[in-house]
């Protein structure tokens, strides 16, 4: 049996995917533009400006600075968010509800606010070097995403595991490791990956806490739009882009996407 | 090595709730015990002081000559299994098994050995390299008594086992569970809210209510010698009447009810434990017979069929009792008649303060 669909029904289907795609699509078509201003349909075609992230300096720093921070910022996260999870999830009756939602605050309150107020403490107030409070910035951004989908996992698991491999032998801290973490590994990456995302195309956050001599990509990218107004914008937004994409289609391959919706 | 568990005037409480109060309780060597229950009764609190996943407020936990009281739960060596089965969910059947060697340093190959020895006890060979998403609930269950018997440890204790299987497999279960115990000779502990269960397969049972022991006994005591009201209801004594006794006729003892109806009951038959004491039937322990007799003038009411016998609500002077008549002889809905109580289907019980 066919069913009709209404004429409009898939007008409005196709404007909302164009609205949805068509600035991805002129991004990707304004960077491969063999002119120097930024351009879209493309005139030429040319990877050059995809060659040019790599040969400006500022671009190759940054990007080094915002794959580290992403990675050692989500591990940081990690290292507090993984126990804060166990703790809500294996303590639920304990610990009381409003406590769940301190771990999502970072998420809740304006970005700006978060950076605006993470300048004042970390770098002004207790005088962090900027790598350092950059570091800690990160961190704190990207928690929500650990505690939530670490959590997820943990909220589907049997404590009773835990205190079989205890009654087995294991200590407490022992039966952590070896019955609980292998059960949750998937949340774990999951997490990781959610956080490493966030962290990697953060602007608001990043933009109080970089300065002289330290910058990340996105904020690189900010600074060069000032001075130059050249396709390279546009490559290095593929370049976010398509690193976000390549992400998520590991997760989609091995997780499954509704894993970071559960 | 088979060793008594002993437990002395516990007490345990969460935060200002008392859920155990002076609890004192004995299994011996080789004994299985059940502590019966409902839920909250503080069973399960019982066998998670004893496993140390709970501190007790007071008293002392003893397995043989070792004070477990304040020994961590992972140096008690007890062997648990869970209503839930808790197996590891990222191992094997066999490694799921081995897991507790390896806890205990036995080497790879010995420690193999011994679980692949284990899964043929409770006849899971062909199962042994699945995983427990893999395994149905009764041969999950299986994975988790060897689990707990490969460690050979001197305590097993089992949380609702069998609660999570269904009837017929439950049956089988407890068979394996109570032929694995005995050829082992572990002293057991058995947490359960269910009656048939825990009087089939125990030596021992312990009827639990709001954090106490009501009575601890054989199964067959605890069915035809309830210690008190509780119990008494608990094990089927539907009926408790309230009486008095106001007079003794010779050999017999005359005693009124609530309500002002009187019945003569012969001393060799029952024991009357003071002036003031409750009589507590089965169902089939009130003989229904027609016509006023010498024993509780009452009216029949509702009639349901068991297949076995019907079953009479009552109205007597002191309330609605149920009774059970024979087959043979269905009456009618209002027929006056007189239940005598049978003295194998009846206990008297003291009046508590």
């Amino acid at each position: 049996m066919q069913t009709r669909t209404h004429p409009l029904l898939v007008a409005f289907s196709v404007l909302v995917f164009f609205f949805l795609l068509s600035p991805l699509v002129i991004i990707v078509g304004s960077a491969l533009s063999d002119t120097s201003y930024l351009t879209f349909p493309p005139q030429g075609l040319t990877l050059h400006w995809f060659q040019n992230i790599f040969e400006i300096s500022a671009f190759r720093r940054t990007m080094i600075t915002s794959f580290t921070l992403a990675v050692g910022g989500t591990a940081l996260s990690m290292l507090i968010g993984i126990p804060a999870a166990y703790a809500l999830a294996r303590y639920r009756v304990e610990v009381p509800r409003f406590m769940g939602n301190v771990f999502v605050l970072p998420i809740l309150i304006p970005e700006i606010v978060l950076g605006f107020s993470l300048m004042k403490s970390l770098a002004t107030g207790m005088g962090l070097p900027i790598t350092l409070s950059l570091l800690v910035g990160h961190a704190l951004l990207v928690l929500p995403y650990c505690v939530r989908v670490v959590g997820a996992s943990l909220n589907n698991f049997d404590f009773s595991i835990e205190e079989a491999a205890v009654s087995l032998g294991c200590t407490r801290t022992k039966a952590f490791f070896v019955a609980v973490l292998p059960n949750i590994q998937a949340g774990i990456i999951a997490g990781f990956i959610l956080a490493f995302i966030t962290s990697l195309n953060d602007v608001s956050v990043s933009i109080f806490l970089t300065g002289p001599g330290v910058s990340t990509l996105p904020i690189q990218l900010l600074a060069h739009m000032e001075q130059f107004f050249d396709p390279t914008i546009a490559s290095v937004s593929v370049l976010l882009m398509f690193v976000t994409v390549a992400v998520m289609a590991i997760v989609e391959r091995t997780l499954g996407l509704t894993f970071l919706t559960k | 090595m088979t060793v008594s568990l002993t437990l002395d005037n516990v007490s345990a409480h969460y935060g200002s709730t008392k859920v155990l109060e002076d609890l004192s309780l004995h299994v011996g060597e080789g004994e299985l015990v059940s502590l019966l229950g409902s839920s909250g009764c503080g069973k399960t609190t019982t066998l998670r002081l004893v496993a140390g996943f709970l501190q007790p407020t007071a008293g002392t936990i003893r397995l043989g000559e070792r004070d477990l009281t304040r020994l961590p739960a992972h140096a008690r060596n007890i062997g648990l299994v869970f209503q839930t089965y808790a197996l590891f969910p990222h191992l094997s059947v066999r490694d799921n098994v081995a897991f507790g060697l390896k806890q205990r340093g036995v080497g790879r190959r010995e420690r193999i050995r011994r679980a692949d020895d284990m899964i043929a006890r409770v006849g899971l060979e062909a199962l042994a390299d699945r995983h427990p998403a893999n395994l149905s609930g009764g041969q999950r269950q299986r994975v988790a008594l060897a689990r707990a018997l490969v460690i050979e440890p001197p305590l097993l204790m089992f949380d609702e086992p069998l609660s999570n299987l269904d009837a017929k497999l439950r049956v089988d279960m407890r068979v394996e569970i109570r032929r694995l115990q005995q050829a082992n000779g572990t002293t057991a502990v058995y947490v359960t809210h269910d009656q048939e269960e825990a009087f089939s397969i125990s030596d021992r049972v312990a009827i639990m209510n709001a954090g106490r022991i009501m009575q601890l006994d054989t199964p067959e005591v605890l069915y035809s010698k309830p210690a008190n009201a509780f119990v008494a209801d608990f094990v089927g004594f539907e009926n408790m009447l309230k009486m008095r006794v106001v007079a003794e006729a010779g050999d017999a003892v005359r005693a009124e009810m609530e309500g002002g109806a009187t019945i003569d009951l012969p001393k060799d038959r029952f024991a009357v434990p003071g002036r003031d004491f409750l009589l507590a039937a089965r169902p089939e322990g009130l003989l229904v017979v027609e016509g006023a007799g010498a024993g509780i003038p009452a009216r029949l009411g509702l009639r349901t069929y068991l297949g076995r016998a019907y079953q009479y609500q009552c109205d007597t002077p002191g309330g609605t009792v149920t009774a059970n008549g024979p087959l043979s002889m269905p009456m009618e809905q209002g027929t006056p008649v007189s239940l005598v109580p049978q003295p194998d289907q009846c206990c008297l019980l003291p009046v508590e303060a």
